[in-house]
């Protein structure tokens, strides 16, 4: 199947082999040189802020009701207005930060290490083993993300951790495909060679070499990939096969407002939360993707 | 390698990635720790041993599990997809009445698509790190981090209960019959059969759930031709151009575009899946009777046929685009050495 040719696979590291810790230098002096990628990473660390300072900077507690005042506009006391059981939206709205950050950054965990490792290892040892890995890749990737994760967490049950699990699910053959690519790419390089030649075990060759210079591209792409989980994760909540209520997760509060187009401040504000986190990782992934493409860095062409 | 022998791998692996797609449909769907019987029968019913058997072997429930699957195979071989336990149809029947919805929609979705998402990425290719640059990019990273249920919610809200310009979910106000049958997408029957009132009426029905479907799409193909703009501006022959004396319009239109384009082809494939997840939720926020809100119900339903059909057919679709979206890429780009 085809891949996207926005050359996440091309990587300026690995010519040759640098230790880590330059290599992470490396990389956030990258984000310094990327306008983008500065405003996805300023975005990014004020949601985190927020995630975890919210116990202690929400006004409300964000279950507690208060019918008498329920459905109340934006006021000066509810600054993002009221849901129709009173809840503070605001408090709400800077708690469903615990919910969607951690599940994004845990989702994409989870499926990069398995797709790495599945990935590296199908390409790595090659051959048959590779083909068929690959092709139960390909079955995977043959269904769009949202129905196979929808398919996945309706039969395993409503709620957050099928959903987590179903989005993993979906997610990890693509790790694979970009891992293996690039496992590819290196396994033939001199280094290698070297390792090889020396007498090293696969697995240390897998783990000290090969790993640590196709991950450039893996971290490009899981920031775009944790904004898209967050996404999937708050659509399946929408239609009411994620975080059940009265969980202040963003998708299920603006599902509270479907029907409520004159109380509009019920779904407007989680959605807004929802853009502008997924809109952080999307710069941030984004501004890497440009600095990393050789062929339109700034000054190269 | 030769292109038709890449075009013959990939068709002798079509059956394989298939029956790979059946058989994780099928596991998938028969994970299910619930009942599917309770969703249908009545909590008494669901305690008389007798009915819930007789139902269990209705639905061939009774039988083991590579049982099933085999029927199932055999039966989709024959084009039976099965019956739906909720509509009590047959699932693809269903699907034949669902389709024409989503074609509809994700037509014109990708209409915004096409003619959104290509000149922001020129514009910002042309007008590289400069304003015009910065804000291409931005409109295109909100068209990609929107979640679009709740894009529609807001749209809706605006345009529909607030200003009242246009009109609300659903394909056809309902004082409004459907035009007579012909490819089931309202636009073109009406357009067929000369309905001008309806036709109106069924574009402005389509306006906001295509422009919602299509903002995912739009962002990702305008950051693609911005970047393989780039790559081509960047081009010993685009220097020619320029020595020659090109205008600076005729170098862009005549020369960089044309090449520009051609990785554009490959995102119109995965593009599809894309739509395919929006068409999930646009479909459920305006109530618009197509595949994904028959998916929706589906899911929601535990209607194991009909989640298999709707899952199956989809996925089939797909790496059907991508296939062609493959061949064409190599068809054009005689550079690109497809396979290996």
């Amino acid at each position: 199947m085809s891949q996207t040719p926005l050359a996440i696979d091309r990587d300026i590291f690995h010519e040759e082999e640098r230790s880590r810790i330059r290599r992470l230098w490396g990389a956030i002096r990258l984000v310094r040189r990327s306008n983008a990628a500065m405003a996805g990473t300023a975005i990014i660390l004020i949601w985190l802020l927020i995630a975890i300072l919210a116990p202690y900077i929400t006004p409300y507690d964000h279950l507690a009701q208060d019918l008498s005042h329920r459905l109340e506009p934006p006021n000066r006391v509810h600054w993002f207005g009221s849901d129709e059981l009173g809840r503070d939206i605001f408090s709400r709205v800077l708690y469903g930060a615990r919910i969607s950050m951690p599940l994004g950054i845990l989702v994409v965990a989870l499926s990069s290490v398995i797709g790495i490792l599945v990935g590296g290892i199908s390409g790595y040892v090659g051959g048959t083993f590779d083909e068929v890995v690959m092709r139960i890749a390909d079955v995977f990737l043959a269904f769009p993300s949202l129905v196979l994760a929808m398919a996945i967490t309706a039969a395993l049950g409503p709620g957050l951790n099928n959903a987590m699990l179903a989005i993993v699910v979906v997610l990890w053959p693509t790790y694979a495909r970009v891992i293996r690519g690039q496992v590819l790419a290196v396994k033939e390089r001199d280094y290698i060679e070297a390792a090889r030649a020396v007498g090293a075990p696969s697995h240390r060759i897998l783990l000290r070499h090969v790993f640590p210079n196709s991950y450039t591209p893996v971290f490009v792409k899981a920031s775009l990939d944790i904004g898209a989980a967050i996404l999937i994760a708050a659509g399946l909540s929408f239609i009411g096969l994620g975080a059940p209520p009265p969980t202040p997760e963003w998708g299920t509060m603006v599902s509270m407002g479907r029907q409520k187009f004159a109380q509009w401040w019920i779904a407007t504000f989680p959605g807004l939360a929802m853009l502008t986190v997924v809109m952080g990782f999307n710069f941030l992934g984004d501004g890497l993707r440009d600095l990393l493409d050789p062929y339109i860095r700034r000054g190269s062409g | 390698m030769q292109l038709w022998q890449y075009v013959a791998r990939r068709l002798a692996l079509l059956p394989i990635l298939i029956i790979g797609i059946t058989l994780l449909a099928f596991i998938v769907s028969h994970l299910v720790p619930a009942d599917p019987l309770g969703m249908v029968l009545s909590e008494r019913a669901m305690n008389n041993p007798t009915i819930v058997a007789a139902y269990r072997a209705r639905w061939g429930y009774d039988r083991p599990l590579p049982e099933q699957y085999l029927i199932y195979v055999r039966n989709l071989a024959h084009g039976d997809l099965g019956e739906s336990i909720a509509t009590q149809r047959p699932v693809l029947q269903d699907l034949a009445q669902f389709f024409p919805a989503t074609l509809e929609l994700t037509l014109a979705a990708m209409v915004f698509t096409v003619f959104l998402g290509i000149p922001l990425g020129v514009v910002a290719a042309i007008f590289r790190d400069r304003w015009p640059d910065h804000l291409a990019r931005i409109l295109a990273l909100i068209g990609v981090s929107v979640p679009v249920f709740w894009l529609g919610l807001l749209l809706l809200n605006v345009f529909y209960f607030h200003l009242d310009w246009l009109p609300g979910p659903g394909r056809l106000d309902a004082d409004i019959p459907p035009p007579p049958h012909i490819t089931g997408l309202y636009t073109l029957d009406s357009l067929l059969t000369g309905q001008w009132a309806t036709l109106r009426n069924a574009l402005a029905h389509l306006l906001l759930p295509a422009l919602v479907l299509g903002a995912y799409t739009m962002g990702a193909v305008s950051r693609m031709t911005r970047s393989s703009l780039l790559d081509v501006l960047g081009q010993d022959y685009m220097r020619t151009a320029k020595a020659k004396g090109l205008s600076r319009s005729a170098q862009i239109l005549r020369h960089a575009l044309r090449n520009a384009l051609i990785p554009t082809v490959t995102v119109v494939g995965l593009a599809f899946g894309d739509l395919m997840s929006g068409a999930v939720l646009t479909e459920t926020i305006f109530s618009w009777p197509g595949m994904g809100r028959y998916a929706v119900n589906a899911a929601s339903f535990l209607d194991l046929q009909a989640i298999m059909g709707v899952t199956v057919i989809i996925a089939t679709t797909y790496i059907l685009v991508n296939l062609a979206a493959d061949i064409s890429y190599g068809l054009l780009d005689p550079r690109i050495r497809i396979g290996g």
